[in-house]
C-alpha cells in the first residue's frame, strides 16, 4: 500500500492526478429499478478491448492474402500455444459485442437517454454501431473460407445496389470487379487500422460526453424525483458501481472463456472462388433481418429493381435513426410515444426477420 | 358497307398469302402430299408432321420418298403411289437392313450431313446372329429399324432416342426380356431384370453417368453377338483395365482357362454385376472363393488372409474417421487427419483392386502404409479429444477462479456499504 501511495504522490506531483480523477471521485449513478440496463454499455466497452488485446494477438501469426489467410488461421488454431483460444474469444467476443451494442442502444431507446443534452452521445453511439458491425463485415472474411468469402461477395453485391454511387463503392470495397485476394487485403487495412482507429477516437468522444453530461434517468423516474428530491437515490461511480461493472466484465469473460472452450470457432473449408456458391447462403446474424428482406421485396416494384428500393430504405432509416434526438422538437412528448413505439416495432421486426431468415430456405 | 368489308380482310388475306410462300421459299420446304393423307391413317399407316418433324432424316430434308419411293408432289394418290413413280410401299422386313445401307453405307453420301457416322453398321450387323439370321430367313430378329424406331428416329445424343445409352437396355428388352418372344431361341429373358438391380444400370440411369455399360456396350450393336468366354474378360477390361491386367498375371488366369470358367463373370456375374463389397473374398458362406477352394488348400489359406488385410484396413479406417468426426463435432481442428484419411482410402480401394493378382505379399505392402495413416489420424483424433478434455478442466478452474473473485469483489461492496 505504501508503495501505491508513493507513486500515486509522484504522479500528482507531476500530472496533478488527484485532480484528473476528482470528477470520477464526483461522479454518481442514479439507482433505481432499472440500474442495470448501465452496465451494457461497459460490458460492450469491455468486449472491445477484448477484441483489441486477441486482435493483437492473432496479428502476431495472420498472414492476410488468397494463399496465406486460410493456412494461417488454420495454423493458429492447431500449432500455437492457446492460438485455438484467442481466435475462438475473438470471435465470440465479437458477436457477443455486437449483441451487447443492439442491446445497450435499445435500452438508452426505451429509457429515452437520447433527450437533450445527449444528442450527441446517441450520435456517437449509433455512428459507433455501425462501426461494430463494420468490423464484423471485415473481419468475416479474414479466414478467407468458403462461407466468408461468399457471403462476401453477396454483401458487397449488395452495396452495389445504391444508387449512383454504390458501384464505384462495390468497386472500392472489393478492389476491383470481383472477391478476390485484392479484397480479402483491402478488408485486413479497415479491419485492423481504420476502423480500430475510427473506432478508438469515437469510443472516446462517447465517454468523455457521458462524463460531462452524467447518466441520463428515465423521463418518469425523472419527473418523480423532481417532485420529491427525497426520493432521489445515488450510487458513487468510484468505486462501488465501478466494482460492480468490474463483476459483470468478469462474468462476461467467464461467458466467453466457456463459449470458447466449449464451442471453438469453426474454421470452415477453404475458399474457391471457381466453385458455386454453398445452397442456403446467409450472413452473420446481425445482418440476417436486412438480407431476409431484401429477400422478400419483388425483383421489381413498378420500374425500379426491389434490391436498389430496399437498399435505399436501410439507407434512410439508419439516416433516420442516427437523427432520431432532432425529431419533433417542437411536440416531445408525442414524438417520444411515437419513437417507443416505432423502436417496440423495430426489435420486435429484426428479432422476428433474424428467427425467419435462420429458418427460411 | 360489304364491299369494304370484303376489303378490309383481302388485304391481310392476300399478306398472309404472300407470307407463306415466302417461307416456303426461304425454307426450301416441297409439297409432301404423303402426309397429307398418312397422317389422318390409323396405325401402322399412320405418320403425322408432328411425328415426322423429331425424325432424323426429315431435319435433314429426306422426304417419305427418300426410303418409300413415288411422287410426293402429286396429289393424285394413284400418281403418287404409282410403280412408275418408283413406289415401293410398304418396305419388307428383310430388305429394310439393304435400304437403310443404301446410304449408310455410302461414305460420300453420309460424309455431307455428319462426317464422324460409321458406314460399316451393314456390314457388321451381317455378321450378328440378327443379320445372321435374318439372311436364313428369320424375321422375327431385329432389324434397324426395331432398335432405331421408324418416322421418328432420333439421334442417339437425343435423350428420347430409342437408342440413347440410357434407353438401349429398354429397346432390348422389348423383345430380350419377352419370355413367349424368345421362346424358339431358347435363351434366357432374365438379362434386362438383372440388370436393372445392377451396379452398371445404377450408374447409368440413376446416377446418369454416361460412360457406364448398358447392353450395347459389352454386347456390341449392329454387330451384336454374344461374347465367348475368352473376349469376356476384354470386354470388362475396356474399362477395369488394372483389374484385367492383374488377373491375367495371376495363377488364376491359367486355372480358370482350364477349367473352363470364364474369368470376370465367374465370381462377378454378368448382367446383375452387384457393387463388389469384401464380403466377396474370404473363406465365408457368402465369399467368391469358396465356390472352388475347400479348407486346407493354399487358396483358401490366401483369401481368408486377404479378406483379413482388407478387413483390418477397413476398421482401422472407420475407427479413425469416427474418432476425428467426434472431435470434428466438438469444434476441434483436424481438417488435416480428415485429409490425411482420404489417402488411406484411396489404399483400401487400391488394395481392393490389387486382390485381382490373388497375391497375399502384394496386398500386404500395399495394406500397410494405409494401416500407418489410419493409426496416425486416430492418434490425431484421440490427441484432439484429449485437447477437448484438457480444455473443459482448463474452464473449469477458470470459472472457479472468476466465481471467486466475483465473491471477492461482492463481500468488498458489502463491507464498503455496511
Amino acid at each position: 500500500m505504501g508503495l501505491l501511495r508513493g507513486l500515486r504522490s509522484w504522479l500528482d506531483e507531476r500530472f496533478g492526478w488527484d485532480a484528473l480523477i476528482a470528477p470520477l471521485r464526483k461522479k454518481t449513478v442514479p439507482l433505481h429499478r432499472f440500474s442495470y440496463w448501465y452496465f451494457l454499455g461497459g460490458i460492450t466497452l469491455f468486449l472491445f478491448i477484448i477484441q483489441v488485446v486477441t486482435g493483437i494477438l492473432l496479428l502476431l501469426y495472420y498472414r492476410p492474402g488468397a494463399s496465406e489467410a486460410f493456412e494461417s488461421v488454420q495454423y493458429i488454431m492447431t500449432r500455437v500455444q492457446f492460438g485455438w483460444l484467442i481466435r475462438s474469444i475473438h470471435s465470440w467476443s465479437a458477436n457477443l459485442m455486437i449483441f451487447t451494442a443492439f442491446a445497450h442502444m435499445f435500452s438508452v431507446l426505451f429509457f429515452k437517454a437520447y433527450r437533450k443534452p445527449r444528442e450527441l452521445t446517441w450520435v456517437s453511439g449509433v455512428i459507433l454501431l455501425f462501426l461494430v458491425m463494420g468490423f464484423g463485415f471485415s473481419g468475416y472474411l479474414l479466414p478467407w473460407n468458403t462461407l466468408a468469402f461468399f457471403a462476401t461477395k453477396v454483401g458487397t453485391e449488395i452495396t452495389g445496389q445504391v444508387p449512383i454511387v454504390g458501384r464505384p463503392m462495390m468497386i472500392f470495397l472489393r478492389g476491383g470487379e470481383e472477391v478476390t485476394g485484392a479484397t480479402l487485403t483491402r478488408f485486413f487495412g479497415f479491419h485492423v487500422a481504420v476502423l480500430p482507429g475510427l473506432t478508438t477516437l469515437l469510443i472516446l468522444v462517447h465517454l468523455l460526453l457521458v462524463q460531462r453530461l452524467g447518466i441520463s434517468v428515465p423521463p418518469k423516474l425523472e419527473a418523480e424525483w423532481k417532485a420529491s428530491p427525497a426520493q432521489r437515490r445515488e450510487m458513487k461511480f468510484f468505486p462501488n458501481f465501478m466494482l460492480r461493472e468490474l463483476m459483470a466484465w468478469y462474468v462476461a469473460l467467464g461467458v466467453l472463456g466457456a463459449l470458447a472452450a466449449i464451442f471453438p470457432w469453426n474454421l470452415g473449408i477453404k475458399a474457391d472462388p471457381f466453385v458455386s456458391a454453398p445452397a442456403g447462403i446467409k450472413p452473420e446474424w446481425y445482418f440476417l433481418f436486412m438480407f431476409q428482406t431484401l429477400k422478400l421485396i419483388p425483383p421489381k416494384v413498378w420500374f425500379i429493381d426491389g434490391e436498389v428500393i430496399g437498399v435505399v430504405v436501410f439507407g434512410l432509416i439508419a439516416l433516420l435513426w442516427l437523427l432520431l434526438p432532432f425529431l419533433g422538437r417542437n411536440h416531445p412528448s408525442r414524438v417520444q410515444r411515437w419513437i417507443t413505439g416505432i423502436g417496440i416495432f423495430a426489435l420486435a421486426y429484426m428479432a422476428g426477420m433474424t428467427v425467419y431468415g435462420h429458418f427460411a430456405q | 358497307m360489304a364491299i369494304s368489308h370484303s376489303n378490309g380482310w383481302m388485304l391481310p388475306g392476300g399478306l398472309l398469302g404472300c407470307l407463306m410462300l415466302w417461307a416456303a421459299v426461304a425454307t426450301g420446304q416441297t409439297k409432301n402430299s404423303c402426309l397429307d393423307c398418312h397422317s389422318n391413317l390409323p396405325e401402322p399407316l399412320g405418320v403425322t408432321q408432328e411425328k415426322f418433324s423429331h425424325d432424323i432424316h426429315a431435319q435433314k430434308g429426306l422426304t417419305c420418298a427418300s426410303c418409300h419411293g413415288g411422287d410426293p408432289t402429286s396429289d393424285d394418290p394413284d400418281k403418287a403411289m404409282s410403280r412408275k413413280a418408283g413406289w415401293k410401299g410398304k418396305i419388307d422386313r428383310k430388305q429394310i437392313p439393304q435400304l437403310c445401307g443404301t446410304c449408310h453405307s455410302d461414305t460420300t453420301y453420309i460424309r455431307q450431313f455428319n462426317p464422324s457416322l460409321r458406314t460399316d453398321q451393314l456390314s457388321q450387323y451381317r455378321t450378328s446372329v440378327h443379320g445372321k439370321r435374318l439372311a436364313l430367313g428369320d424375321t422375327k430378329v431385329a432389324v434397324c429399324t426395331d432398335c432405331h424406331s421408324v418416322h421418328d428416329l432420333r439421334a442417339p445424343t437425343d435423350s428420347q432416342s430409342t437408342v440413347n445409352p440410357v434407353n438401349v437396355a429398354n429397346t432390348c428388352a422389348r423383345c430380350h426380356a419377352d419370355a413367349n418372344y424368345m421362346a424358339e431361341y431358347k435363351i434366357p429373358t432374365s438379362q434386362f431384370a438383372e440388370y436393372g438391380k445392377s451396379v452398371h444400370h445404377e450408374a447409368l440411369v440413376v446416377r446418369g453417368d454416361l460412360s457406364a455399360p448398358t447392353c450395347t456396350t459389352c454386347h456390341g450393336n449392329h454387330g451384336a453377338t454374344p461374347p465367348g468366354f475368352a473376349s469376356v474378360a476384354n470386354v470388362c477390361s475396356t474399362c477395369h483395365v488394372f483389374q484385367a491386367q492383374l488377373f491375367d498375371a495371376s495363377p488364376h488366369k491359367e486355372a480358370f482357362s482350364s477349367a473352363g470358367l470364364p474369368g470376370c463373370v465367374t465370381c462377378h456375374s454378368n448382367h446383375g454385376i452387384l457393387h463388389p463389397t469384401d464380403e466377396l473374398i474370404g473363406t465365408d458362406e457368402k465369399a467368391v472363393c469358396t465356390q472352388c477352394h475347400t479348407e486346407g488348400d493354399a487358396g483358401f489359406v490366401a483369401a481368408g488372409k486377404m479378406k483379413q488385410q482388407l478387413v483390418q484396413l477397413a476398421g482401422a479406417i472407420d475407427g479413425a474417421d469416427q474418432i476425428l468426426s467426434r472431435a470434428e463435432q466438438s469444434g476441434m481442428e483436424v481438417s488435416q487427419a480428415s485429409l490425411d484419411l482420404v489417402q488411406a482410402r484411396d489404399v483400401l480401394t487400391k488394395a481392393r483392386v490389387t486382390v485381382h493378382s490373388f497375391n497375399v505379399a502384394r496386398i500386404e505392402s500395399e495394406i500397410k502404409p494405409g494401416m500407418e495413416t489410419a493409426a496416425k489420424d486416430y492418434d490425431a483424433g484421440k490427441k484432439a479429444m484429449a485437447e477437448r478434455e484438457y480444455r473443459r478442466v482448463g474452464l473449469g478452474v477458470s470459472l472457479v477462479a472468476i466465481a471467486l473473485v466475483l465473491v471477492g469483489f461482492r463481500l468488498y461492496l458489502k463491507q464498503i456499504e455496511s
